[in-house]
């Protein structure tokens, strides 16, 4: 909390100006950095600095700053968003890190994620899968009672285990084929072990699989990156699942 | 200026349905003739955006956010109410409207809130339908908690992340639409100002936030559903997108702005800690359960909190409030955390926090369940802190959470502007001067999913709109409104940064017109906050240009409608003389040192009306009447 305690670290910086192929690194120092403040925070204060200079500041996206969005992900000494594992970025805080210590940060790469500028970067693909099924059709007003389907406990908790994504792009940006696996089965996996889910399953599985290859994401190969940085924990047998549904998909639809 | 509610004749508990029995209607073949404007996709906008396109209505959606899903009520942790009664305890309709009224400290209106309270039965259906993983018992029904000092059991909630969970629901619902080919989405965009033709909302313009392009949309009707006005405060528990900008647009164009002062500061957030910090994480209500909140008895007392005997501690709310304790409502818990800490019994280097202790719950009940209730609030406390909750107690200290002000609506949800509809935390309607716990979910989702599709049928059936382009004069004015903003903020290149100014406006916000408020601070912040707006439009410096991505722009220009609308809640606050739900008056408290209403001048919703940049607003009251409930003093005791 005292001023003493304060640390100064040496940034890598991806910095890529709007509508340009290619960036760079760029090393900037901060100092005066509060052990208590986040690495978002850090980030702040860097740019804060440079403005004072005149200098452009280093873009980079964020909104709730507490994990539950999935706004922020930057690479963080190589790794999608943090060192300390299943927290998102803005998670992070600076007693993580040694005083006078450097440090690299990228963006989230994926031939799927267009760079826009700096940090910030396009996970549009992403809106798009979950747009081919990544819901349940009821229309506003045709629902039965709440309590009419009970649904065994151990189903509802491990469905929210699967809803838990954020949408970050994490598994993705860690995953050596830029596969959305992960993300698309979480999605296909909270469905198909509710009640609620299975009239749609068949089409479901269908075509959030085939709107993932559209987007040029690749195949999953059991790496289990993308399960090694979720922020929220999201099990690899999700994509597992994923898979027997597929499958399960294209034979009924011989 | 005239403006009527529009509330519908009949008794109370028959208002709803008989106005949907007499809506005009829109034929099913003409909906995809109408374009309508969704601004948000919170869970206003995104439910209402979805159901308007499961109508059949054209319908263009709008968010500041690269993917609609990350809107900021996708934070919200502890749940959503219903009256379900499914626990037995007593629970109906009634109650629900009645607790909620009452906890708005009777400056709410009677018909909206009791609509919320009917709605708050279709809500659960609707989401349980769409697969949202509620919480459920062995038995395979849903389970519910107990929250924010309510007596029933009526909350539902998805582990620690409802909101996240109401969200994806309303979210995946208009990616359908999207599929459809009903709903276009346009993510990272930014209203910057409201068209008006014929006396009508008709328009929208946008800058759009990568390429910095500004961009013209025509539409029949606007709905503005763009969430509260929390960093106004500058730290608050919102998200750093929250903003202002659009509501405060249409405000300086007609709309009028209603109980601007009504802010609610929530108890148990991490305290502030210096100028690092960009946020002030909630830590969710429900620890008020089983943790005891207290301060020493002694001012100044540097021991660590376990090293403080039990007889020297000071567990103020138990004391005040035998009958609640610590579950007493959010207002009343953060007045009284400010007040010890005015009294130099704050603890913290800071001297601005309070101690939430579950040393005893632990002894009570064992480590398990504690950490089955509250494990993960406690592991997000540990990484923030660094400290360790199962062993020293939690230092908590109140934070800028929700704003019940908002623009006016009527009964329709629709503005003073014709065609202007404003949904969720951006009107003020259901909540009064104070709103419940997991009473903000619910009435997102009411307005989005079933008011709105009423009532914007109504309107569009019954009212004459004849074709429109962008090319008209007022999406001209708006463009060059915009351009020229842009470019003044961008060529000031003065000494400040933006930060530094929204922080100097947020010290003074949460000093005079914060947990409570007195005539001379409110008289003092009138005066400060246009010099301070002038500093900004002298000193500030943006960098960057307008053409691309640039956050700093995109924050500036937020500030300064924050460095407009901080006056105006000011200018509210002092009109207001007396104490009721989150504004509290130092002047106007009962012996005991609680609010202290004043029913006979104040029972009226402020609606201000934009008279001129360099003129004081007018204000207009709409006078609450109260046909069911007998309006009395809130008694926590
Ligand atoms: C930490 C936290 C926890 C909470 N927990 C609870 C809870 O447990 N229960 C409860 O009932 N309530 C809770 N609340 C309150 C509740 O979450 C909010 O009041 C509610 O979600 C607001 O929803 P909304 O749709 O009105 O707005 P928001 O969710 O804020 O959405 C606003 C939308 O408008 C867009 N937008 C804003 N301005 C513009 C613009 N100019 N141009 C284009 N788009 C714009 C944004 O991009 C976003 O899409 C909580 C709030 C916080 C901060």
């Amino acid at each position: 909390m005292t001023e003493k305690n304060n640390i100064t670290v040496h940034l890598n910086i991806w910095r890529q100006k709007y509508g340009e192929k290619k960036g760079r690194f760029v090393k900037y120092s901060v100092d005066g950095i509060s052990p208590h403040s986040s690495f978002l925070e850090m980030l702040d204060l860097l740019n804060e600095s440079l403005v004072k200079k005149g200098e452009e500041p280093v873009e980079f996206d964020s909104d709730c700053r507490e994990g539950i969005c999935g706004t922020c992900g930057l690479v963080i000494n190589g790794i999608a968003h943090s060192p300390q594992q299943a927290i998102a970025t803005c998670q992070l805080h600076m007693r993580k890190f040694k005083d006078g210590e450097t440090i690299t940060v990228e963006p989230f790469r994926a031939k799927p994620f267009m760079p826009i500028k700096d940090l910030v970067i396009d996970r549009g693909a992403l809106d798009r899968i979950i747009s081919k099924g990544g819901y349940i059709s009821a229309n506003a007003g045709s629902a039965q009672d709440a309590n009419a389907i009970p649904i065994p406990k151990e189903k509802a908790d491990l469905a929210m285990d699967a809803a838990a994504c954020i949408g970050c792009g994490a598994c993705v940006a860690s995953c050596p084929n830029a596969s959305a696996s992960l993300f698309t089965g979480a999605k296909i996996s909270q469905y198909a072990l509710l009640p609620q889910g299975h009239p749609e399953a068949k089409r479901r599985a269908l075509m959030m699989v085939e709107q993932m290859d559209k987007e040029g994401f690749g195949n999953c190969s059991n790496h289990g990156e993308c399960e090694a940085v979720c922020p929220k924990n999201i099990s690899i047998g999700n994509i597992a699942r994923m898979r027997r549904e597929f499958f399960k998909a294209v034979l009924r639809s011989r | 200026m005239k403006f009527d509610a529009k509330i519908p004749g009949g008794p109370l508990e028959q208002k709803w349905d008989s106005y949907k029995g007499h809506l005009k209607l829109v034929n099913p073949a003409n909906k995809r003739k109408f374009n309508l404007l969704v601004v948000g996709t919170g869970l206003a906008g995104g439910s209402a955006a979805a159901s308007l396109g499961e109508l059949g209505y054209n319908v263009k959606v709008f968010c500041i956010q690269d993917s609609p899903r990350r809107a900021h009520s996708i934070a919200a942790q502890g749940g959503i109410n219903a009256a379900k009664n499914y626990q037995n305890d007593g629970d109906n309709i009634w109650r629900l409207f009645y607790d909620t009224i009452k906890g708005g400290d009777f400056r709410g209106r009677e018909a909206n809130t009791y609509r919320l309270a009917e709605l708050s039965l279709n809500i659960m259906d609707q989401c349980v339908a769409q697969g949202v993983p509620f919480a459920r018992d062995y038995g395979g029904l849903l389970a519910n908690r107990s929250f924010g000092g309510a007596q029933v059991s009526r909350t539902f909630y998805a582990r620690g992340q409802t909101g996240q969970q109401l969200l994806l629901g309303a979210y995946g619902s208009l990616m359908r639409q999207v599929n459809a080919g009903t709903v276009e989405m346009f993510p990272r965009r930014e209203m910057i100002d409201l068209a008006i033709i014929g006396g009508k909302a008709r328009g929208i313009v946008c800058r759009n936030l990568i390429t910095g392009e500004i961009e013209s949309y025509a539409g029949d009707a606007v709905l503005l559903c763009t969430g509260g006005y929390s960093p106004v405060y500058y730290l608050s528990t919102n998200a750093v997108n929250s903003n202002a900008t659009a509501a405060w647009r249409c405000y300086k164009k007609g709309a009028l702005f209603s109980n601007p002062c009504y802010t609610q500061i929530h108890p148990t957030c991490i305290p502030q800690e210096g100028d690092h910090q960009s946020k002030l994480t909630l830590m969710s209500e429900s620890l008020r359960n089983d943790g005891r909140v207290w301060v020493p008895k002694k001012e100044g007392d540097k021991r660590r909190a376990n090293d403080i005997p039990e007889n020297e501690r000071d567990y103020f709310l138990e004391r005040k409030y035998p009958s609640f304790g610590n579950l007493v409502p959010r207002d009343i818990a953060s007045r009284n955390a400010k007040e010890v800490c005015d009294d130099g019994r704050g603890v913290n280097p800071t001297g601005r926090a309070v101690y939430l202790d579950f040393r005893d719950a632990i002894e009570r009940l064992g480590k398990q369940v504690i950490a089955d209730r509250y494990g993960n609030l406690f592991d997000m406390y540990l990484n923030l802190s660094g400290e360790n909750p199962y062993e020293t107690p939690m230092m908590i200290y109140p934070a800028p959470h929700y704003t019940m002000g908002g623009l006016w609506v009527d009964y329709n949800l629709m503005s003073t502007i014709p065609g202007l509809h404003v949904l969720g935390e951006a009107n003020f309607s259901d909540h009064g001067a104070n709103r419940l716990g997991a009473s903000a979910l619910m009435q997102g989702l009411a307005d989005g999913y079933f008011v709105i599709p009423n009532a914007i049928g109504a309107y569009l059936a019954g009212t004459e709109l004849p074709p429109v382009s962008t090319d008209d004069e007022a999406f001209k004015e708006a463009i060059n409104y915009v351009n020229t903003k842009v470019e003044r903020l961008l060529s000031i290149k003065g000494s400040k940064t933006v930060r530094e100014i929204h922080i100097e406006l947020g010290r003074i916000m949460m000093d005079k017109v914060g947990m409570s408020r007195d005539e001379a601070g409110l008289k003092e912040t009138i005066e400060k906050i246009p010099k301070l707006r002038e500093e900004f439009w002298q000193n500030v410096n943006v960098p960057g240009s307008g053409d691309d991505l640039n956050k700093n722009l995109e924050m500036a220009g937020r500030l300064s409608d924050f460095l407009e609308l901080g006056e105006l809640m000011a200018r509210d606050a002092l009109m207001r003389e007396e104490s009721c739900g989150g504004h509290f008056r130092d002047e106007y408290q009962t012996e005991e040192g609680e609010a202290l209403r004043n029913d006979k001048k104040f029972t009226f919703v402020s609606a201000w009306e934009h008279k001129g940049d360099d003129k004081t607003p007018e204000m207009h009251k709409e006078e609450l009447e109260f046909d069911r409930v007998t309006p009395s003093q809130r008694s926590y005791k």
